[in-house]
């Protein structure tokens, strides 16, 4: 568990630099260093798929953000610093770090779950199914509708974007 | 972009295409699976385009043969789910093959073989079409929209 806390405060760093930075481009880079990191500790938590879709959407969201929307070498918007709105945010995520301090020790340890349905899964998912692959087998045969509503979901993003910025019926500035 | 991109990018873009393809096909028996192989498929034509411009990857895949393949996997998602009701419920692997001197239900294929778990390597493909001609649709859109940006920027300047 060494390795996931080096990873944390690694990450942590790097979304405090997304935060503070002044430069957008440097921004922009600390926010894919958080994603790398993430895909990393989902390897150290023998998560091959997550780390793959983690570490390659990440990529794709970066590329987009510095080519696509066009982020160049400057300096961000300027913030002021208002007493009143931090400090109601540091009250209210104290509120929210005890409650969540004492609900986390309630939860079970990390490989004992107390949903049984995860051990029957890893016993009959290659029987019934046939894949291999205990995580595709529940995301596409046991748990296939949540698929199907997930790909309406993106289905839904893209024709939103497509809509968005589609060129006709867009009227010439004059 | 300069020389070494462009040269390197030849050699790799394949590379990428072919790995994303593999991630597709063999989502049933290696991590990885449709989104994530989609994800790769998209970002070899991104690739494709950062190196080499807009019109070389459009070239290759147009923004309609992009909304085309979206819809494609979508319909071929949905079909597939349809398909089970003829022998089952809905998402039902149809695929079946009752072996009839044992109780067990059994698969055409067997387990690790690449031709088999029965509807799943086909939802890969679809998921794989519609994720990945997805992707690359909003990349071209917007990269399209920053353009225009740019346009209309210089022109306000001038």
């Amino acid at each position: 568990m060494l390795q996931i806390q080096i990873l944390i405060v690694f990450m942590i760093i790097a979304a405090v630099i997304a935060v503070e930075s002044v430069d957008l481009l440097g921004a922009v880079v600390s926010v894919g260093a958080v994603g790398l990191g993430l895909s990393i500790a989902f390897l150290f938590l023998q998560a091959p798929d997550l780390a793959i879709v983690q570490l390659v959407v990440e990529i794709l969201s970066l590329i987009i953000l510095i080519r696509a929307v066009g982020i160049k070498n400057g300096a961000s918007a300027v913030r002021e610093r208002r007493f009143i709105g931090t400090s109601a945010v540091v009250i209210c995520l104290g509120i929210f770090l005890i409650f969540a301090y004492k609900s986390l020790l309630e939860i079970p340890r990390f490989g004992s779950p107390i949903i049984g349905v995860a051990g029957r899964y890893l016993m009959q998912s290659l029987k019934e199914t046939g894949a291999a692959n205990v995580v595709t087998s529940i995301i596409l045969d046991y748990r296939a509708l949540d698929t199907l509503g997930e790909a309406t979901v993106l289905f839904t993003a893209v024709i939103g974007v497509l809509a968005v910025v589609r060129k006709i019926g867009r009227k010439s500035k004059e | 972009m300069t020389l070494i991109v462009k040269t390197i990018t030849r050699y790799t873009v394949g590379l990428i295409l072919l790995f994303g393809i593999y991630i597709v096909l063999h989502g049933h028996l290696t991590p990885g699976g449709g989104f994530a192989g989609g994800v790769i498929v998209a970002l070899s034509f991104v690739h494709l385009m950062l190196a080499f411009g807009r019109e070389t990857a459009i070239k290759k895949m147009s923004e309609k043969a992009a909304g085309i393949l979206e819809g494609l996997g979508a319909i071929m998602f949905l079909l597939i789910a349809f398909m089970g009701l003829t022998t089952g419920y809905f998402f039902y692997n149809f695929f079946r093959r009752v072996d009839t001197t044992e109780t067990l239900v059994e698969y055409i294929g067997r387990p690790f073989a690449l031709f088999s778990a029965g509807i799943i390597p086909l939802c890969n493909i679809a998921i794989c079409l519609k994720v990945g001609a997805g992707l690359f649709a909003i990349f071209v859109a917007l990269t399209f929209l920053k353009m225009n940006g740019d346009a209309a920027g210089d022109g306000e300047k001038k």
